[in-house]
């Protein structure tokens, strides 16, 4: 009879801690940290393990249509999205997203940098915790630079980038001076011009909306970009986005690349790069106005408000973005592959900045960047290489879709600023801006 | 002389059949290629053709890190699935159009063909909606019904087409002897157009396989096909194309060996009724 009460007690038990299993469903990307944190997982798993985890990874674009299309219709497929910093001022503001208050007392959320943690609040509320962060830099050969008789300054000017692209350009023997992004799309040329158009005293808006395509400023940045590009850049540029760029520099093609600091893990890679050992970086060029060229984008973990598994998502965002998480990373991939840009403590462990020899660049880029003041003039926006409006996808890219007609020849710099100007016009009248 | 000049012909013809075969092939070798190279490889300025380290890696890490056969799975149950039930609708409206014609019946058919002019993107949000409210999101129940849906217009259009080609009278005569509509479609119109219906079917399952937009928004988990299987392996930041060939690969070698398989029964159905 005891027997028998015992193996009921049993069953019970075990049918009760079924019951109480949760199964989360993580939506990401599929870059190389979170293939890492889905690796890992396991680490997770052994500490909650009444919570269950269901990966869907997907590039960039689908998996942004994906959870877009999700979260607007409260869909609730997903209870964690791996999301941008575009998305996260947008969402918060049409309450998309649920408040991340219950992170745990050990989390610390003072020890995230301060530039990260302000584009992820809202009134002071924390709506996405940042995963990896990055800024963007100049990678450079050191060789080809020190063959040229020139020393990169620790901040260069865009003179000096256009002086040293003339110097390190070898046509014939297929070396390029510089390299940039040329492809068009919103996070494509325009993410590249629109960092670099700040620091030449541009804007996408004035105070009012209005948009500033007409100015002297947009019309310096784009000349400088075509003239250098077409002067010292690869040829078919207009093409090349980050993995093409990311391709010439690592088999030796381009004298400097102006880009994500997320790269400089992949061109110090001596698996991967045929230059990882002659390989220098510098800040993003300026040009005298008090603004630089670097851009600021976070990978975040948020919660959709159609979750209904809200208290299981927020322990696994708790652990995916803690210390504990970049310490089990570095125990098994070391410290290199720590995904960068979120927290001040990893850039004060020697171990980190000994691995990575573009740790400091990144965090200086990284708290140079303010998305809540990108221009030199005021505007009415938040980003810095985007403007953080749901029209500005599809402006963006068609903007980008001129500027790359302009590199290639088919327009004109005048033709193709004027047309931009018409088109963003038009698209902020039909949306009803200034609203 | 007449020989000698067919015989030129004949080469001609073959060289350029060869040709465009060997550009519309490329592009799959490429890919093949590809994936078995490492990263650095596939990206390379001067990439080889042949003369490179082959390698197993990028299968063996797809392996490792996608439940390759559950995508494979979703994919055989959603593709079979759906032209199994687009083919039970398709057959009586394909009946009913080509053998009781009425003045609206091609009204009818433009009409139908007409919807697959609509940009799925167009009806995204309904569809998205109506999923959620009924639980069919990330279910493959729901995908076969979407997928049937959307193939329904292109087979009913190709069983038109094939049963047109049928005489009237073998129909009548088999009325005449006393069928009925169900007799008359199982036990005469069937067999005749056997090689149309199963054409039919091995298309929709080729158009179903490879359909990926639907098959990308409606599922997450748990009936994501081959289709999300692929589209895990692009990425805007860092080396992708060897693993994203060797994934490509391994979701299109299972059609590719069906569609082998059974390209005689896809010719002459296709061909069925072109020449008179």
């Amino acid at each position: 009879m005891l027997k028998k009460l015992s193996l009921m007690l049993a069953g019970a038990m075990s049918l009760s801690a079924i019951a109480q299993t949760q199964t989360i469903t993580i939506a990401t990307v599929n870059n190389g940290d979170m293939i890492t944190m889905k690796e890992l997982s396991s680490d997770f798993k052994k500490k909650y393990p009444d919570i269950d985890l269901k990966w869907v990874t997907l590039e960039e674009n689908i998996l942004r249509q994906r959870v877009t299309t999700d979260v607007a219709t409260g869909g609730g497929q997903y209870d964690v999205m791996t999301i941008g910093t575009y998305e996260v001022p947008i969402w918060s503001k049409q309450e998309w997203l649920q408040p991340l208050d219950a992170l745990g007392e050990q989390y610390d959320v003072d020890d995230l940098l301060p530039a990260i943690k302000s584009g992820l609040s809202v009134d002071d509320t924390l709506y996405a915790a940042p995963f990896y962060g990055e800024s963007s830099m100049v990678m450079y050969r050191t060789d080809l630079m020190e063959k040229a008789g020139l020393k990169m300054p620790k901040a260069p000017s865009w003179e000096f980038v256009r002086k040293a692209a003339a110097a390190m350009t070898d046509k014939a023997a297929g070396v390029y001076g510089l390299c940039l992004r040329g492809k068009a799309g919103w996070g494509e040329n325009i993410a590249l011009l629109t960092a670099m158009s700040n620091s030449f005293g541009a804007r996408w808006f004035d105070e009012n909306w209005q948009p500033q395509f007409d100015s002297k400023a947009w019309k310096d940045t784009l000349e400088y970009y075509v003239d250098v590009m077409n002067k010292y850049g690869p040829p078919g540029a207009s093409a090349n986005g980050f993995n093409e760029n990311l391709a010439l520099f690592q088999t030796g093609k381009c004298g400097m690349w102006i880009d994500a600091t997320v790269a400089g893990g992949f061109v110090t890679n001596k698996k991967d790069s045929e230059v990882a050992d002659k390989v220098g970086f510098a800040l993003a060029p300026d040009h005298g106005l008090g603004k630089r060229g670097n851009w600021l984008w976070e990978w975040t973990l948020a919660i959709p408000s159609s979750s209904k598994k809200s208290d299981a998502a927020m322990q696994f965002i708790s652990w995916a973005t803690s210390k504990e998480y970049a310490e089990l990373v570095a125990e098994k991939k070391g410290w290199a592959n720590v995904p960068p840009g979120t927290r001040a403590s990893l850039y004060e462990n020697p171990e980190y900045l000994n691995a990575a020899p573009f740790a400091q660049i990144t965090l200086d880029s990284i708290n140079s960047a303010d998305p809540k003041n990108p221009t030199v003039d005021p505007v009415p926006y938040v980003g810095i290489q985007f403007v953080a409006i749901p029209e500005f996808q599809g402006i963006g890219t068609a903007v980008g879709q001129q500027f790359s007609a302009a590199l290639t020849g088919r327009m004109t710099v005048d033709q193709a600023l004027q047309s931009s100007q018409r088109l963003v016009e038009r698209a902020m009248r039909k949306a009803r801006y200034p609203k | 002389m007449a020989t000698n000049s067919s015989n030129k012909t004949k080469v001609i013809y073959t060289l350029v059949a060869w040709t465009i075969s060997g550009m519309i092939f490329f592009p799959i070798l490429w890919t093949i290629i590809t994936s078995f190279k490492t990263e650095a490889e596939a990206i390379s300025a001067s990439p080889s053709l042949f003369m490179f380290e082959w390698t197993l890696e990028n299968y063996t890490q797809v392996l490792a890190r996608s439940p390759y056969f559950d995508h494979f799975l979703n994919s055989v149950i959603i593709s079979l699935g759906a032209s199994i039930a687009g083919l039970l609708v398709a057959i009586p409206a394909a009946w009913s159009m080509a053998f009781v014609q009425t003045k609206r019946t091609k009204g009818l058919l433009m009409w139908m063909l007409s919807t697959k002019m609509l940009p799925p993107v167009g009806v995204l949000i309904p569809i998205y909606l109506l999923f959620r409210d009924v639980g069919l999101l990330d279910t493959r129940l729901g995908l076969v019904i979407v997928m049937t849906l959307i193939n329904l217009p292109i087979m009913v259009w190709m069983l038109y087409t094939y049963f047109r080609e049928i005489p009237h009278e073998i129909l009548e005569a088999a009325r005449m002897d006393g069928a009925g509509i169900k007799e008359e479609i199982l036990t005469v119109l069937l067999p005749i157009a056997l090689p149309g219906i199963a054409s039919t079917l091995l298309l929709n399952v080729i158009l179903a396989w490879n359909e990926a937009f639907w098959t990308l928004i409606l599922t997450a988990a748990h009936a994501a096909p081959l289709t999300a299987f692929i589209a895990s392996y692009s990425s805007p930041e860092g080396l992708f194309y060897a693993k994203l060939s060797a994934a490509s690969v391994m979701a299109v070698v299972p059609i590719l060996i069906l569609g082998w398989f059974s390209q005689k029964q896809l010719v002459r159905g296709l061909s069925f009724g072109a020449v008179k």
